[in-house]
């Protein structure tokens, strides 16, 4: 599912300007498959061959071992089961990825439009900034947090001085740790694609909103953020997918009451009841589909004046 | 609000740089005034005080006699169509159209919306996204989205130049119609002194954030106040010369030898050295030593060095013996003589074609226009 494809294109394509059909669709012959065929292979081999695997072992008896092997029987009851069994840590999942979302959104947009339009000879600086956290691990980052957040260090120590905490108060191997291991994590996925479409942004569109007597606040709702969109609903989807599927986070920085989906799929796995993993795994699957077209849908459709 | 723009001693400074310096402008109510000069004159940061989009450093922004000079942009009664027009590429062009009175809370807004559209006859690209229209299609759009809100003053900001000349030549008359009839304020601001001829009552023309001269167009182009005015406005043939003397309405200068007078009313000056102008097309040639009618300005013994035709005219670069060029253009009316390169000339005008100007200015000053 591409974001682009349900987002209303803001120009005209290049058949419609020159009136012409696309060449490219004119010239018949292999050359177009040939150039399909090595990424065709790959997501063949790579997305459709496991997905179809996962989906058939989520249907496997139970009853099953990988040392005795399964039986494929059907057995929708492992959607039943797994649904019945871990339905908190599914919301769980969904409720922080989109609190991250949400906080990676509050914390990008001002970015993404600081860089796009304010920066001026620092942008480059500013955007290697934002990439620069890849070239350490992830695990290496989140790790750096147990710290950061650590019971004994200078931040908790400090909310601790303004009463912000309690004195016995701490911020590690809680859910606020969890959601902002997260929003860390994904933060530069949602500035860059922002970044990118603020960037196309002509500021005299905002000058033309000012003229026509649209307040700031109200130019930014009318034009910044329509314009802002496409970028919008790919940061959003870059930050929450992996977010509601990641595991390390809840890991590294949370506790067993914030162990999320993707804790109990690796734990299910580690554990060889495949069936149960599998029918997680699709169930989040299928939850993610839903929710990313739903949103898609509005987002792209929606009168947003 | 209401009744005239004026501004008083706006300057407009941009870190070291001066762009308006210290500028006095009167835009009478109902007037099309054009604001014509090179780029980088400092007539768009004029427009943009106007439009509250830069803010003077000093200097007031008067409209009536309401100061508007720190008021936001959004609160002036004064819309703008940008250069590159700047439509909403996510709005269709009714609801560009209709952006500002929806800002201004207005409800029921079709019919005007509708009635604009077909002011400037775009009724069945209603639905379309700027970006599937055409350059002239999209600056009506911009112009009916300023138009509808009936703003005291429409400032335009180059609003032509994208276009192709035959387009522009047809947008000219449509602006100008559309001005007559409703009545508004328009600021035109450009850099085609052709344009701002055709459609302004009044022009300014600004050089290096100072307003050269300002009055109607005729009266630039015949009696020019400084060499760039001459040079920008049209061309100018610029012959360096000293008074001798006066008498009655004429003022004598000798040129190079010879004596030529000059119409005290278009004389800047009227003693000592001084740019004696004559517009190319106010002159005619003849076969050398002809005799003129009496009291015509003469200048003998030139050599046509480049003749060119461009149909309504024939354009005469000619070498005089002080190695200067000058230009003559001839109506091609049949009845004239043609020269060719090499033949000797002499050339003559009326005295009350001629101007005089300071000679402490810079001849070639505003030259570097090429026709757009």
């Amino acid at each position: 599912m591409s974001a682009a494809g349900h987002v209303p294109s803001l120009g005209p394509t290049e058949a419609q300007l020159t009136g012409r059909p696309d060449p490219a669709s004119r010239r018949s012959g292999w050359s177009g498959y040939l150039l399909l065929l090595p990424g065709g292979l790959w997501l063949l081999l790579f997305f459709v061959v496991p997905t179809v695997t996962l989906m058939a072992t989520s249907l496997y008896d139970p009853a099953g071992s990988l040392q005795t092997g399964y039986a494929m029987t059907g057995h929708w009851q492992n959607y039943v089961e797994a649904l019945g069994d871990y339905a908190p840590q599914f919301v769980r999942s969904l409720v922080y990825a989109l609190l991250a979302t949400v906080a990676c959104i509050v914390l990008g947009f001002p970015l993404a439009y600081a860089i796009a339009f304010k920066a001026g000879r620092w942008k480059n600086l500013m955007l290697v900034a934002v990439i620069a956290p890849f070239f350490t691990s992830f695990l290496v980052r989140t790790l750096s947090w147990q710290y950061i957040l650590g019971d004994n260090e200078a931040l908790v120590g400090f909310l601790r001085s303004i009463h912000v905490l309690a004195p016995d108060g701490y911020l590690l191997a809680t859910p606020f740790a969890v959601v902002t291991g997260l929003t860390y994590n994904f933060l530069p996925f949602m500035v860059l694609p922002l970044y990118a479409s603020l960037e196309k942004l002509d500021p005299r569109l905002i000058e033309a909103g000012a003229d026509l007597y649209a307040s700031p606040v109200t130019t930014f709702r009318t034009v910044t953020l329509p314009l802002a969109m496409p970028g919008l609903v790919a940061g959003t989807l870059l930050t929450f997918i992996p977010s509601a599927g990641d595991y390390i986070n809840s890991e590294l920085l949370g506790n067993p009451r914030t162990r999320m989906i993707g804790n109990e799929i690796q734990d299910l796995f580690g554990a060889g009841d495949y069936p149960t993993a599998a029918s997680l795994s699709v169930t989040l699957m299928a939850a993610i589909v839903v929710l990313v077209f739903v949103y898609v849908r509005r987002a792209g459709t929606e009168e947003l004046l | 609000m209401g009744g005239d723009l004026t501004l008083t001693s706006v300057t407009k400074r941009f870190g070291a740089f001066t762009a308006v310096d210290d500028l006095d402008l009167r835009v009478p109510e109902g007037s099309f005034f054009a604001l014509l000069g090179p780029s980088g004159c400092g007539k768009t940061t004029t427009l943009r005080m106007v439009a509250g989009l830069d803010e003077p450093t000093t200097g007031t922004v008067l409209l009536g006699d309401t100061d508007i000079t720190r008021l936001k942009p959004y609160k002036r009664p004064v819309n703008t169509v940008f250069q590159s027009y700047a439509l909403f590429p996510h709005l269709t062009v009714a609801d560009n159209v209709a952006f500002g009175l929806k800002r201004r809370g207005r409800r029921k807004i079709d019919d005007e919306v509708a009635e604009m559209l077909a002011l400037v006859e775009l009724q069945q690209l209603a639905k379309r996204r700027p970006g599937q229209l055409s350059g002239g299609q999209q600056q009506r759009v911009a112009l009916a989205r300023a138009l509808i809100n009936q703003p005291e003053v429409l400032l335009l900001d180059e609003p032509l130049g994208a276009l192709d000349l035959k387009l522009r030549r047809q947008m000219q008359i449509e602006l100008k119609r559309i001005q007559t009839e409703v009545g508004l304020t328009f600021v035109h601001v450009t850099h085609d002194q052709e344009e701002a001829m055709t459609m302004a009552d009044t022009v300014a023309v600004m050089n290096e954030g100072r307003i050269e001269q300002l009055g109607p167009p005729e009266e630039l182009y015949e009696s020019p106040a400084t060499t760039f005015v001459a040079n920008f406005l049209g061309q100018s043939n610029l012959v360096a010369g000293s008074v001798t003397g006066t008498s009655g309405d004429l003022v004598h200068v000798e040129v190079h030898g010879a004596r030529v007078f000059a119409g005290r009313s278009r004389s800047r000056v009227t003693e000592g050295d001084v740019w004696a102008g004559v517009r190319p097309e106010k002159v005619y040639l003849a076969g050398p030593g002809e005799e003129a009618a009496d009291e015509v300005n003469s200048l003998r013994g030139g050599v046509v060095s480049d003749v060119s035709f461009v149909g309504v005219s024939t354009q005469y670069l000619v070498r005089m013996a002080w190695d200067q060029e000058l230009t003559v253009f001839e109506q091609n009316t049949g009845a004239r003589k043609r020269f060719r390169p090499g033949d000797q000339v002499d050339l003559h005008w009326r005295p009350e074609h001629t101007f005089l100007l300071d000679a402490t200015q810079d001849a070639a000053a505003g030259v570097e226009r090429e026709p757009v």
